[in-house]
């Protein structure tokens, strides 16, 4: 990977985990449009219920945030079971404009019919350079790792990339919220409710940074969030940005949070030019290390 | 005798023993591992050595029945080799068909092995005929085990649109998510079931009893469940845990208890659904001959009648015996689950 460390590192903004009312995401992306963001990924990635911005609305904030300087990719399902949502995925990748994040394979396949670059998202399963070669193939240029990566693991994936392919994807290294670990046909928040995920009466609205799970001796433990289970801590790499440089990260992600945003996206910035390592605000990334992701309070 | 079922019955075995037991109970295929992190039941004292999985294989070939090889978990960079000799393996000793998750094993098969039949492992978390198009296209693949995550009515539409045909899980312990992409139990322990192959492995768990008779279950350290004393308590898998949500504790993932889908049989044969997978590598041969035969009763009366099929009580209760919890459920195939 030498030579990589010469390119700046950028920041992106991840796709929206959460699910807020209409006017609180075009506040908060009316605010992000001024933050020190290279690239914004916009879309629904949890749950097709969740409409309050339609593709017409995505493709219109894409275009804004464009005139303002940005790289905009549209970020797709990360679990589809109704055909209705293969053809909203469709749609977004259809869209003639902007590049998409792949979720799943269903994308994946759809760009690489249609020769379309994409971005690999972290639900894809890529443990190895084989697989991630044949991504390549099919159209893949930049790359998210699976929130299970940590430094040693892409260090071996990435240099046997390079040995065997010639190249590597660009990467992308989620760097800031709650680690996404499992998706499920179950609605959790729905379940806690005790309510059917047909009927949840949109729930998750109540929660803009999801529904704190804990265990009966009051340790917070996950943050459910729909169909989707985080983990309970917001993962926090400023501090590993040094080695994030030496491993040849082009692009660090920063997951959306109902508060204070726009000041993480600030101290990435600043950290980006910083030449040690930034003192940490969140919780430590065991996976990072190569152990459990959580690590205790 | 399963022909005019048309639907296969694979079943688990995690032994010699059990191998056989499937057979001897009706099985028309058995599902197996090697005895490394290939697979993504790697606990210890389980699987086959290569002695065992060759006489597995003559014992099963010599029935006409089938054998096939999981080599089912995502290899990383330096351990590729291990599962692609794993892949090779596997068509030197005749397995039927090797069943995969990761995109670079499949594609070593298909490459290497061409005549011996890939299958899409759960593990790869296909649930759309787009997504089954990719690994059809890809590898070549012959058959794919969907996911756990789909209504009944979901696996018909796609049953129709499949690029190839489709297995589902029948019976046994239920993955509440989706396949490939849960890090519950690795955010806990490292452990990871797509790395290593494990969930919730049992190194990690601790019991402690308190004077009042009280058991608490850990996973490396932290607290999954608290029974009271005469509770009945389940082994302490991350997502069958209880925890509190606004004070209030209960099982918010799900509950301890199995997938049982006898009373969808006849849906999922007119569906096309080309073959019935119980799950349970990990249990005994006890398991595996009482669900196997019990299934095997259930597909052949339904062959020979179709029209005027029902669940026979029995196998009902006889099923409930081998659940966890004792409890069954139609899971995600019911639309009303929650």
């Amino acid at each position: 990977m030498e030579g990589t460390a010469l390119t700046p590192i950028r920041l992106s903004l991840g796709p929206l985990q959460y699910f807020w009312p209409r006017q609180r995401m075009q506040e908060f992306y009316a605010d992000a449009a001024g933050w020190p963001v290279d690239v914004v990924y916009l879309g629904e990635t949890v749950c097709s219920k969740r409409r309050e911005f339609r593709l017409r609305d995505w493709l219109a904030l894409a275009d804004e945030l464009t005139r303002c300087g940005r790289e905009v990719v549209l970020s797709t399902m990360s679990l589809l079971a109704a055909e209705s949502e293969v053809g909203s995925l469709r749609r977004v990748i259809e869209n003639g404009r902007f590049q998409v994040e792949a979720n799943d394979w269903s994308a994946v396949q759809l760009c690489r019919q249609r020769g379309l670059p994409f971005v690999g998202g972290p639900t894809l399963n890529v443990y190895n350079h084989r697989t991630l070669r044949l991504l390549m193939e099919d159209g893949m240029r930049r790359w998210v790792p699976g929130v299970e990566h940590g430094r040693e693991s892409l260090a071996g994936l990435l240099a046997a990339t390079a040995a065997e392919a010639g190249n590597v994807p660009e990467l992308e290294v989620i760097a800031w919220g709650r680690l996404p670990l499992a998706w499920s046909a179950r609605c959790f928040t729905a379940r806690a409710f005790d309510t059917g995920k047909d009927e949840c009466g949109f729930r998750c609205l109540d929660h803009p940074d999801g529904l704190p799970l804990a265990t009966r001796e009051g340790e917070a433990l996950f943050v459910l969030n729909g169909i989707q289970v985080q983990g309970q801590g917001i993962s926090d790499l400023a501090p590993e940005i040094p080695e994030l440089r030496a491993l040849g990260a082009g692009l660090l992600r920063l997951y959306p949070q109902a508060q204070g945003m726009d000041e993480i996206v600030r101290r990435f910035r600043a950290a980006l030019s910083e030449p040690g390592a930034v003192a940490r605000l969140g919780a430590v990334n065991g996976y990072w290390r190569g152990g459990p992701g959580r690590t205790a309070a | 005798m399963t022909a005019a079922a048309g639907m296969q019955l694979v079943c688990p075995a995690g032994n010699l023993p059990a191998l056989q037991a499937a057979i001897e109970a009706g099985a028309d295929a058995v599902y197996v591992g090697f005895r490394d992190r290939t697979n993504a039941r790697a606990f210890p004292g389980l699987n086959f050595d290569d002695h065992e999985l060759r006489r597995g294989i003559a014992l099963a070939h010599a029935r006409s029945r089938r054998v096939f090889v999981a080599l089912n978990t995502y290899p990383d960079a330096g351990r590729l080799r291990d599962w692609l000799a794993g892949v090779d393996r596997a068509a030197e000793m005749g397995a039927d068909a090797i069943i995969g998750a990761d995109l670079a094993v499949l594609d070593h098969a298909a490459r290497r092995h061409p005549a011996m039949p890939r299958h899409l492992s759960v593990q790869g978390s296909a649930t759309t005929a787009e997504a089954l198009r990719y690994f059809h296209e890809r590898c070549g693949i012959a058959r794919a085990v969907l996911p756990r995550v789909l209504s009944i009515q979901q696996v018909e539409r796609l049953c129709a649109t499949s690029p190839v045909p489709l297995e589902v899980f029948a019976f046994g312990s239920l993955c509440i998510m989706v396949e490939g992409r849960c890090q519950l139990s690795s955010y806990l322990t490292g452990a990871s079931p797509n790395r290593d192959g494990v969930c919730s492995p049992a190194a990690f768990v601790r019991w402690d009893e308190l004077p009042d008779g009280t058991r608490t279950a850990r996973l490396n350290g932290v607290l999954i469940d608290r029974f009271r004393a005469g509770e009945p308590s389940g082994y302490p898998t991350v997502c069958k845990g209880r925890y509190t949500i606004d004070g209030d504790a209960f099982h918010a993932l799900e509950e301890p208890t199995s997938l049982n889908t006898l009373e969808l049989l006849p849906r999922l044969a007119r569906a096309g659904v080309v073959a019935l997978k119980i799950e349970g590598r990990q249990r005994g041969a006890a398991y595996v001959t009482s669900t196997t035969a019990t299934w095997r009763r259930a597909l052949d009366r339904f062959a020979a009648n179709p029209d005027a099929w029902s669940p026979d009580p029995e196998w009902q209760r006889s099923l409930a015996a081998m659940s966890e919890g004792r409890q069954t459920t139609l899971g995600p195939y019911h639309r009303d689950w929650h």
